[in-house]
């Protein structure tokens, strides 16, 4: 019985992160384009552009490859493997123990290392600066993130996410030093790793000074559909895991009943629509930075990483 | 019996360089000698296994009488060694199977063929030797027949000069070595490695100064930053079998060597030993990795790479030595099973890249990647392939490469247990050094893999380029199969492990295949796991249900059409980006400090049609700082010390003459 719950519970998590992940990044746009005093598209749009884009036929270049085809299913099922595994309502996933924290990284890493060939296969300039760019920001949002996930492993004394939220929980924290300088880390990995303002313009599709977009330039149909699915499933796997790690009230626990994954739920919601509104917030008072200022942003994230990591390993008390 | 059996593979071995100079005017002469590699190989393999399996307990060992008349030639196989000829004999079994596809290209066979047998006996050799002797003999012998096939292409521009820096590094290291093994024997004399284990009157100034001088040995074969100079002009200049296995192979028996006298022979580590060894090799990894990324040679940027991994592998062995020292073995353990296994993982997808890059220069003849490109198409099988290396290599999930980085990293979180300062602050410091080499390699092997397979071919070679042969695509296949299936099933791997470990150590980590669902579990379940397995099942699944949902409810049609590029697609494969470009972004960012990276563009006045020029310099600050200097010594003193060449016979006789009464004053005077 309670295998089932788990199995039910974890299945559960798959299909809510693949429902919610375009409401996420239509309410993002939402909020932005009400800031900006615009009306803005329905919450329902990027479904809508989902659909849309199903139904066309995908065009591909002459010489594009077998790799070009498949990019688009690798990243998208490495991504949602990576964002089922993060707690969102409730913690005590059935499979959270075959991928802690690292191995999610990692699965993401993966999910990069196949879009940048993609973004090489046909051989365009846009491509290939999309692919270079999108590997140098890598090269220091993943040590950043590395060195973040050291300072939670650190204090709760495992990289499993269901373990740490669990820490997080319990009344042992506290305030400390080491995790005010791993939020913040992490709020500035995120918006780098999703493409986001000031590292990047997701709304952007004709600019030299694009990445992600440029990356995915020559993908159309159910391909591209796969690519934009795959990208607001990382968004909101980044709100996640912020929410799983810094704000994880309202988690249903272990052998929880229906009202606690009711308030579980209530609270994903919630914690989403805070994420979502803060970062459009963030994105509408801030200016898009030159490329080369991105490895100073980053380079600050992977030093406040280090730092926390290295106040941890001085004392127990940071 | 094991050993017996090593023993004789190593004399068929030698038997096979006889053959090979005996025929070396047939037609057959190469095939005929890498099908006996390779059966001696597997054989090799399979005993090295099965003693492994056995728990490595052979126990016994074997006196010949060869070598100096009063000490023989002493031989002994326990877990270690066991482990190390499975890396030795699997890489040489397959790079034979591959030579015997690719060795039909070769222009000059019997610069090769000879050799070739010669090299894999001696890496037998060194993992079997159990006394100083016979262990430097080997060591010395293994770098000569790999500098005889470094220099089997000795006209190509460039050829010599590598093979050259290449002896004087070896001869260095094994000078370093020699004089390591003269301070463990002590005074006595005892050469033979159960005396010298028993020699009990070492004081920790010899032991330091033991570890300093395999660090220089061993390092300098391995590739430790700075002592790598060699490495990258060496590996590439042989042919692509032998680069497979110098690169995979030979560096990981430098890496026995430092296991074997620091682990086993000195076993009295102090803490700041750690230090040194984790200075080193973080500095290593990320080297490694700049090099390689500013690398656009396809063969040297694998060279460079392997710098890159030893480095990791020797972050998990000072990682040991740090928790070794302290005395807490359960996260020795872990630290080395780590180091273990990135061994066995880099002789797997290191063997795998170099066959690529082989068969990338058998079907094109380039190794340089700015001529080459859109491989994918007319290379399907080696791409795919090379692809699973790199993928691999890059530490993504469900591959190998990830396994052994990610319990490096467990071993990492455990250090905050160590008491010293001096680690605690350097500990943090070298996981972030790997976590940013981890990043740059994934960054590194985009650029491989998307410049030489993907985009449109940059020169007539590449674009009429076919597929090798069904050798080569099978020794890639079975070294990828490999890759997944040790990514896949780790918990197998560690526990084959863990006889060597517990020998060196005294501890293992947790018994793994016992695990539910397979899973790896390095020190409690509540703290860390990760299963390989199951990721793997989780994204075929989700790819593959991906695909089909799309199958049904979405269009299926597909049309092809020119590029789109934003509206300005241009057909000149040169507006591509190539390996200079690509890593355009991170030589910027790292180059400018690392490399002393600068660009010069001189752009012509309007109206001028000359087409501007981007000029890049990068200094390698290792060698200017370090190498140049002293070759720049050794040519001066050259240059002083030439007069003598030109005396005559009387000056020379009161030479000799006045030495020999300087020798005799010494001994008189010497208490």
């Amino acid at each position: 019985m309670a295998l089932i719950r788990d199995l039910a519970v974890q299945g559960m998590q798959m299909l809510v992160v693949l429902l919610l992940a375009p409401l996420l990044t239509g309410f993002v746009r939402k909020a932005k384009a009400r800031l900006l005093r615009r009306q803005g598209p329905p919450l329902i749009q990027p479904y809508r552009d989902l659909i849309r884009l199903m139904r066309k036929e995908a065009v591909l270049a002459f010489n594009a490859s077998w790799l070009f085809r498949a990019v688009p299913y690798l990243v998208f099922a490495a991504t949602w493997v990576a964002a089922a595994l993060v707690p969102t309502f409730a913690t005590g996933l059935l499979f959270s123990w075959s991928a802690d924290l690292i191995a999610i990284v990692a699965l993401l890493g993966s999910a990069r290392f196949f879009l940048a060939l993609a973004g090489m296969d046909v051989g365009t300039s846009f491509g290939g600066i999309g692919s270079s760019r999108e590997a140098m920001i890598a090269s220091l949002a993943e040590p950043a993130m590395i060195m973040i996930i050291f300072v939670l492993a650190l204090i709760a004394g495992s990289t499993q996410l269901s373990a740490i939220a669990e820490f997080m929980l319990s009344l042992q924290v506290g305030l400390r030093v080491s995790l005010g300088l791993a939020l913040i880390a992490l709020i500035m990995v995120a918006i780098a790793e999703n493409a986001r303002i000031p590292i990047d313009n997701p709304a952007t599709h004709l600019e030299l000074t694009m990445v992600h977009e440029a990356m995915v330039l020559e993908y159309s149909g159910r391909h591209l559909a796969l690519i934009e699915l795959a990208a607001s499933l990382k968004l909101l796997l980044y709100i996640s895991l912020i929410g799983c790690v810094f704000a994880p009230w309202g988690l249903a626990p272990v052998e929880g009943d229906w009202s606690s994954y009711a308030i579980g739920g209530l609270a994903y919601l919630a914690k989403l629509a805070i994420g979502g509104a803060a970062l459009a917030f963030f994105e509408t008072s801030i200016a898009k930075m030159r490329v080369f200022r991105v490895p100073a942003f980053l380079g600050a994230a992977l030093m406040l990483g280090l730092l926390g990591t290295l106040l941890r390993f001085v004392s127990e008390s940071f | 019996m094991a050993l017996a059996a090593e023993l004789w593979s190593v004399a068929a071995y030698f038997a096979l360089v006889v053959v090979a100079i005996a025929t070396v005017r047939s037609k057959s002469n190469s095939s005929i000698v890498y099908s006996g590699t390779f059966a001696i190989g597997m054989f090799a393999l399979s005993v090295a296994s099965f003693a492994l399996a056995d728990g490595g307990r052979t126990g016994a060992s074997i006196v010949l009488p060869l070598g100096l008349p009063w000490v023989g030639a002493h031989f002994q196989m326990d877990a270690l060694t066991s482990f190390f000829l499975i890396i030795v004999n699997l890489g040489g079994a397959i790079a034979s199977l591959f030579a015997l596809g690719y060795g039909v290209h070769e222009k000059a066979p019997h610069r090769v063929v000879p050799f070739y047998p010669a090299f894999l006996a001696a890496m037998n050799l060194v993992p079997l030797a159990a006394d100083a002797f016979t262990f430097l003999v080997s060591w010395e012998f293994m770098s000569l027949a790999s500098w005889a096939l470094v220099l089997a292409h000795h006209r190509e521009a460039d050829n010599a000069r590598a093979a050259y820096v290449y002896l004087v590094m070896a001869s260095f290291g094994t000078l370093a070595l020699l004089l390591a093994f003269g301070v463990l024997a002590g005074a006595d004399g005892g050469y033979s490695f159960d005396a010298i284990r028993a020699n009990a009157n070492l004081t920790p100034t010899m032991a330091a100064t033991v570890l300093l001088l395999v660090l220089v040995g061993a390092g300098s074969k391995a590739g430790l930053v700075p002592l790598h100079v060699w490495l990258p002009l060496a590996h590439p200049a042989a042919p692509s079998h032998v680069s497979a296995l110098m690169s995979g192979v030979m560096t990981k028996v430098a890496v026995y060597a430092f296991i074997r006298i620091i682990f086993d022979l000195v076993d009295s580590p102090e803490w700041w030993w750690a230090v040194v060894v984790l200075c080193l090799a973080g500095a290593t990894t990320v080297l490694g990795v700049l090099y390689a990324l500013m690398e656009h040679d396809l063969k040297r940027l694998l060279a460079y790479h392997t710098v890159e991994n030893i480095g990791i592998i020797f972050i998990g062995l000072g990682l040991a030595l740090a928790f070794r020292a302290n005395g807490i073995a359960w996260a020795s353990a872990l630290a080395l099973t780590a180091a273990l296994f990135h061994v066995l993982n880099h002789s797997l997808f290191k063997s795998l890249l170099f066959f690529g890059a082989g068969a990338v220069l058998t079907a094109t003849g380039e190794r340089d990647m700015e001529h080459l490109g859109g491989l994918i198409h007319r290379m399907p099988q080696t791409a795919f392939a090379f692809l699973v290396g790199c993928a691999a290599i890059s530490a993504l999930p469900p591959f190998n490469g990830f396994v052994s980085e990610w319990m490096t990293f467990q071993a990492i979180l455990l250090s905050p247990q160590l008491p010293q300062w001096g680690l605690r602050l350097i500990v943090p410091a070298v996981g972030a050094l790997l976590a940013l080499s981890a990043a740059l390699a994934a960054a590194c092997f985009v650029k491989a893999f998307g410049v030489s397979f993907l985009g449109r071919p940059r020169s007539a070679e590449a674009e009429h380029a076919k597929e090798v042969d069904a050798f080569s695509r099978v020794t890639m296949f079975v070294f990828a199969g490999l890759c997944l299936a040790a990514g896949v099933l780790p918990g197998l791997a560690i526990d084959a492990l863990a006889p060597v470990v517990q020998d060196l150590i005294g501890a293992r980590m947790p018994q793994q295949t016992s695990i539910d669902w397979l899973s790896i579990v390095p020190i409690a379940e509540s703290r860390s796991s990760y299963n390989g397995l199951l990721v793997f099942i989780f994204i075929t699944l989700s790819a593959s249900s991906a695909a089909y949902a799309i199958h049904l409810f979405a269009s299926n049609k597909v049309r092809r059409a020119p590029p789109w590029d934003c509206g300005f697609p241009d057909a000149r494969p040169a507006t591509q980006y190539g390996a200079g470009s690509f890593a355009q972004p991170i030589r910027r960012v790292y180059g400018t400090l690392v490399f002393r990276a600068r660009e010069h563009v001189s752009m012509p006045p309007p109206g001028d049609m000359r087409a501007a020029r981007i000029d890049v310099e990068l200094r390698d600050l290792i060698w200017d700082t370090l190498y140049a200097p002293i070759a720049g010594l050794v040519g001066f003193a050259a240059d002083r010390l030439n007069v003598l060449q030109f005396l005559t016979i009387r000056r020379y006789l009161s030479l000799v003459f006045i030495l020999l009464v300087t020798l005799l004053l010494v001994l008189a005077i010497w208490p």
